[in-house]
């Protein structure tokens, strides 16, 4: 049994790579969940330079940032490989999971946004990044960014997609159109589905119910 | 011969490029050189990087590559010999955090510690002291980020205590401190005396030159 305890909060996209890579693997774990805004002393020691989830202890020692965590655990346990076998393969991997960090800001910009214009600013920006993965990624058609099976960029980017698709019913606004980036709805569908990921994905009602107060709270503090 | 030909587009002036160049250097691999002109930048870089448009590109057997970091990763998977990252998973995972550490929080603060003026100038030069002071944890213990032969870690870190330096002499902050900071001020001193890293740094006085167009622009 290993001693592994991932630190986060189920509804952040970064704990869920970190969650769904563990259950790929078919690991046991010690789920740790942390209170966003009191996180415990235990974290803030395993991770003082950032102070933030998630943090994975593995045998006493941490592991931090999310994209660190899933290769470390990859390369530990090499079941059911998470990157491409081929180093080229593997690079471009690299290249879009890095690349992932770009739709970052558009989380915020989007819950942040409120009358009819922001919203369309923001939604604008997100679909900038949108159009780069339809037509660089996914013009193969291919089932998952890692063809076949899911990568590394699948969760990198999936994760990401749980908050699009949960800020277009916190805020009434359509993000993933599927008339204008047809291959990325299809590969979001075939994602959630998939096996391991549908058994862990988050509830639909449970996000909108932990994400209303976020928004609530950032509305009486403007 | 097409089969093992590597060319690396890049800028002189380039840390990103740098870490490119001293990971072939510190592997021995033989690479062309192009030198891109990045207010025109040529037809060959915009096919090789049509997502960022950026350098450095290492292109090899024909094929493209972009971001410095994750070029690195590939030069040591592809090329066995000198290792750069090390072998324990655990090890690796603290590379890849130091190296991402630098890109994603030292570097912006640096940077914001020489362009803005007054109390934002405090303000960022007193949180990139923080952060420069926080790389001494990955140094514990070690003379090297990479233990007692320079690593992966070292090449992606090692160019910042440089750049930095160049930069005091533009704009009069201090930033590398060596009373507060003597892990990371023995480790650059270490580093950059090392003959194929001193060899590839660009020339001090050109780098000098540069900096000051881009800071008083």
């Amino acid at each position: 049994m290993e001693d592994l305890k991932p630190h986060g909060f189920w509804y952040s996209p970064f704990t869920m790579r970190v969650v769904w890579t563990l259950k790929l693997k078919g690991l046991s774990y010690e789920n740790i969940e942390e209170d966003r805004f009191n996180k415990s002393p235990q974290l803030l020691e395993y991770n003082p330079v950032h102070k933030k989830t998630p943090v994975l202890v593995h045998g006493g020692k941490p592991i931090c940032e999310s994209m660190i965590i899933v290769q470390y655990i990859d390369e530990l346990w090499p079941q059911n490989s998470l990157v491409p076998h081929d180093s080229y393969e593997r690079a471009q991997a690299r290249f879009w999971v890095a690349y992932s960090e770009q739709m970052v800001p558009a989380l915020p910009a989007l819950i942040q946004s409120n009358s009819a214009e922001e919203k369309e600013k923001a939604v604008q920006k997100a679909w900038e990044n949108f159009k780069v993965l339809e037509d660089h990624c996914l013009a193969d058609k291919r089932k998952f960014f890692g063809g076949d099976k899911i990568n590394i960029v699948d969760i990198a980017i999936g994760s990401f997609f749980v908050f699009f698709v949960t800020i277009e019913d916190l805020k009434q606004v359509k993000i993933l159109v599927a008339e204008k980036f047809p291959l990325l709805h299809l590969w979001f569908d075939n994602f959630k589905n998939a096996p391991v990921i549908k058994e862990n994905f988050p509830d639909r009602e449970k996000m909108l119910a932990t994400m209303k107060p976020f928004l609530e709270r950032r509305l009486a503090s403007s | 011969m097409e089969g093992d030909s590597v060319k690396l587009l890049g800028f002189w002036g380039s840390p990103a490029v740098l870490r490119v160049k001293w990971a072939l250097a510190v592997k021995g691999i033989e690479c062309q050189y192009v030198e891109e002109d990045l207010s025109n930048k040529s037809d060959m870089l915009l096919k090789y990087n049509p997502v960022h448009k950026k350098v450095p590109v290492l292109v090899h057997q024909g094929k493209p590559l972009a971001e410095s970091l994750l070029i690195l990763e590939y030069i040591d998977e592809t090329w066995k010999q000198n290792p750069l990252l090390p072998h324990s998973p655990y090890e690796r995972a603290q590379a890849r955090f130091w190296s991402k550490f630098v890109d994603d929080k030292c570097m912006p603060t640096v940077v914001a510690a020489f362009s803005k003026v007054g109390e934002e100038q405090q303000k960022a030069a007193e949180e990139a002291r923080e952060n420069l002071k926080r790389l001494e944890v990955g140094l514990e213990g070690k003379q090297f980020f990479g233990g007692d032969n320079i690593g992966f870690a070292d090449i992606a870190i090692g160019w910042l205590p440089y750049w930095i330096e160049i930069a005091e002499e533009v704009v009069a902050i201090n930033l590398i401190d060596a009373g507060s900071m003597p892990k990371l001020n023995s480790w650059f001193h270490a580093f950059i005396d090392i003959p194929i890293i001193k060899e590839l740094l660009p020339p001090r006085h050109k780098l000098l030159h540069h900096t000051k167009a881009f800071l008083q622009a």
